[in-house]
């Protein structure tokens, strides 16, 4: 499933990407195959979204969290 | 200077900090030519005595650049012969968040230049329970590694001693084999440029097109290599950073031991929930918006007075004691008066970046542009426009400088184009002399008064054209760089009071120094279109009113203000308003009216001194009552009706609310986009929207 489509709380890892340009920022931001990713919560108005990675907290756009592939 | 030392190193690293705690205010502000991103030098002196040169280059994540700002960070590294190229590296990582941070390192590393590994923020992340091994970091790394805490002092003179300490020759390990990432094409590079380094040639096949001390010739051959080799860009980028990461885990697997991870950021996760909150998140935010705007509307009102009247009484004391003269009025009325045009701002600017200085330091902005990323996008905006677009409200100047805390180009480019519509106090005069003279001051409904309303919907117009031109620009300007909304969102952390003083002072010193000698020029040009005029024309209205000036029975100042008058009109700026009347006369304007527009262009409040002079009223821009009285009672000369009709004020308040009469914001604008092209094309798009405006606007009504 894709990253966009979990709920605030849950977890999952990342299996891969399917956009080569955005997966290279986000691997060199530490979201790696392998890497469990937590949703943290929502901006007010239901984008950009707010994960938990690598120790961190990472923002990006749902359009963006599309293109990473996760197993919950 | 006896060594260069660059700062490297990820956003939010507290970079900034470490250098103003390095060089204090020995710091001095350049340009990277090409770029719109400024180049921070400053000295420090070394525990040997000797000094060195230290350069804050731009925070970024990679040597791969995101944006053109990102991109000096490898130009700088990748030419030996850039003035700017170090001889020792510092590294600074954010010790809580070793891993990530420590990409850059590898990358860094390779390209073979010595370096020093600063780890930042130690006190912060031991307090988080990591704890980093630092002996076996520097067996395994083989550079210095140096624990400091560049918020709270900590460590500094370690660094400063490791920094001078440094080998000439590289000593870290350079244990990722990049080869094997594409190794036929990284060999043909290296024996093209006669270079040992497997990860310097890689980053040449990656981002040659942005090196240019490279030869026309060389482009073309690297090109060659890397299109015979089939070198594909981003996927070896890909490759890479998985390779470096599988290194670094390898690495910090037994030099990092993390025991609280689960309570780690509760504080800032609890403040989170309530700041990004859906009601609470936007009521806490426009509250802080208010604030902003109240403080540099009124508070900076009272440092604004006293620096006028500072300005007003050497101007005085000048015209009493200096012999009078051409150079005297040069001296006072051209240059004081231009010096006084850009010390007025001083304020404005101190007191917004003190507030912009803030909301960075603690982390709370990049929560602004979380929230309002989703509404501001569509517009062509950026979450971190909202700032600059409400400070827009009391003045673009600072505004304007204030968009250079956005990180994306296109949006910057664009915030910086809409901000002067919104309308700032300057026009506020304006609006309020026109309104008064053409709105009844009536309720309706028993409790609007038409007149406040009025002013209401000017700025209403103000704030939809901004939105309206964004959207529009959204589609024009043209950008390589791809927007990305992927960032870091840093934990919540206190201010550091010493940057706030340090930006504050910083952007002060900048505004003076840099946008000062643009305003200056403008204000002695039109100075000298007012001050003078062609031919004797002068000398026939001193001669005319000589006998008058000389009865001493009779009160003089209004043969004074009846003189000046006349002069303005024979002036220059005089033949040119009547010059461009045929031009304006379809927007309901006359001649008298071209005058005030041409001298409003220094800043738009100009307009209502200027027809205090040319309506003959003592008193000056002072005497509102007098000035909208004589306004009223004109009368166009070529029809024999009122000039200051509904129309013709509605057209001209259309005019003020969209053109740019402002020479202070050309000049920031200049500035802040370093060339003339965005200046002049703001100019030109902001003219004619308002001329167009006012036409349309004064045909409907008439």
């Amino acid at each position: 499933m894709k990253l966009s489509n979990l709920k605030v709380g849950e977890k999952g890892t990342i299996i891969s990407f399917t956009d080569l340009d955005l997966s290279v920022k986000l691997m060199e931001m530490g979201c790696l195959p392998g890497e469990v990713v937590e949703v943290e919560r929502f901006a007010p108005l239901g984008d950009p979204m707010a994960i938990r990675v690598a120790g961190y907290q990472l923002c990006l756009r749902k359009s963006e969290a599309d293109v990473v592939i996760i197993n919950k | 200077m006896d060594i260069k030392v660059a700062l490297v190193g990820n956003p939010n690293t507290g970079k900034s900090t470490l250098f103003n705690r390095l060089t204090g205010l020995n710091q001095k502000i350049g340009n990277f030519p090409g770029i719109t991103v400024d180049k921070k030098t400053g000295f420090m002196k070394l525990a040997n005595g000797k000094g060195a040169e230290v350069i804050d280059l731009p925070g970024t994540y990679s040597l791969y650049p995101k944006s053109a700002d990102e991109s000096i960070v490898f130009q700088v590294l990748a030419d030996a012969n850039n003035n700017s190229y170090p001889d020792v590296i510092v590294l600074v990582v954010d010790a809580s968040n070793l891993k990530r941070n420590m990409l850059l390192y590898s990358q860094v590393a390779d390209l073979g230049i010595p370096m020093v590994l600063a780890l930042n923020m130690v006190d912060l992340s031991e307090k988080q329970g990591i704890n980093i091994d630092l002996n076996k970091l520097v067996q395994k790394l083989g550079v210095q590694v140096v624990s400091i805490s560049a918020r709270n002092n900590i460590g500094i003179d370690k660094l400063k001693n490791a920094i001078s300490n440094t080998n000439k020759i590289a000593t870290q390990f350079q244990d990722v084999d990049v080869n094997i990432l594409a190794p036929a094409a990284i060999n043909a590079i290296k024996s093209k440029l006669n270079s040992d380094n497997d990860y310097y040639a890689l980053q040449v096949l990656h981002q040659h097109e942005y090196l240019k001390f490279f030869s026309e010739k060389e482009q073309e051959e690297i090109e060659e290599i890397e299109q015979s080799h089939q070198f594909e860009s981003s996927k070896t980028q890909a490759a890479e950073t998985i390779v470096r990461y599988k290194y670094l885990s390898s690495i910090l697997a037994d030099v990092v031991s993390d025991e609280g991870i689960a309570k780690k950021f509760t504080f800032s996760d609890k403040l989170d929930s309530i700041l990004t909150h859906k009601v609470w998140g936007f009521a806490i935010f426009i509250l802080i918006l208010f604030v902003i705007f109240n403080a540099i509307f009124a508070w900076s009102s009272y440092p604004m007075e006293w620096i006028e009247a500072g300005f007003g009484f050497v101007t005085d004391l000048g015209h009493q004691y200096l012999p009078e003269g051409m150079f005297t009025n040069l001296l006072l009325d051209g240059i004081i008066a231009g010096l006084g045009g850009i010390f007025v701002f001083i304020p404005q600017i101190a007191i917004l970046f003190a507030f912009i200085s803030i909301l960075e330091d603690t982390g709370y902005m990049s929560r602004v542009t979380f929230m309002m990323d989703k509404i501001m996008s569509k517009v062509g905006l950026n979450g971190k426009s909202v700032v600059p677009m409400i400070g827009g409200l009391a003045c673009a100047v600072p505004s304007i400088m204030a968009a250079r805390n956005i990180e994306n180009w296109k949006d910057r480019m664009i915030t910086i184009m809409v901000t002067p519509l919104v309308s700032c106090s300057a026009r506020l005069p304006v609006y309020i002399l026109i309104i008064s003279l053409i709105i009844p001051s009536e309720n309706i409904f028993g409790i609007f008064n038409m007149q406040g309303l009025a002013l209401m919907v000017m700025y209403l117009v103000g704030v939809i054209a901004a939105v309206l031109v964004a959207w529009i620009m959204k589609f024009i300007i043209k950008t390589k760089e791809r927007a990305y909304f992927i960032m870091e969102l840093p934990i919540y952390r206190m201010p550091r009071w010493k940057n706030v003083l340090y930006t504050m002072y910083e952007k002060s010193k900048t505004f003076v120094f840099e946008a000062g000698k643009v305003i200056i020029a403008i204000s002695i040009i039109l100075w000298v279109l007012a001050t003078f005029g062609p031919g004797s024309r002068f000398d026939q209205i001193d001669r005319k009113y000589a006998p008058a000036l000389a009865d001493t029975t009779k009160n003089t100042d209004h043969i004074r203000t009846l003189i000046a008058t006349e002069k303005l009109e024979n002036s220059y700026v005089g033949i040119l308003g009547h010059w461009i009347e045929p031009a304006i006369r379809p927007l309901g304007y006359d001649w008298k009216i071209g005058i005030g527009l041409i001298t409003s262009f220094a800043a738009r409040e100009a307009f209502v001194g200027t027809m205090a002079t040319i309506y003959s009223v003592d008193g000056g821009d002072e005497d509102t009552s007098t000035i909208r009285e004589r306004m009223s009672a004109s009368v166009n000369s070529r029809t024999g009706l009122p000039v200051y009709t509904f129309a013709t004020g509605i057209s001209l308040m259309l005019f003020y609310a969209f053109a740019m009469q402002c020479m202070s914001t050309v000049a920031i604008v200049y500035r802040e986009t370093k060339g003339w092209k965005w200046p002049v094309i703001q100019l030109v798009y902001m003219t004619v929207m308002a001329y167009f405006a006012a036409l349309i606007a004064y045909q409907l009504l008439k």
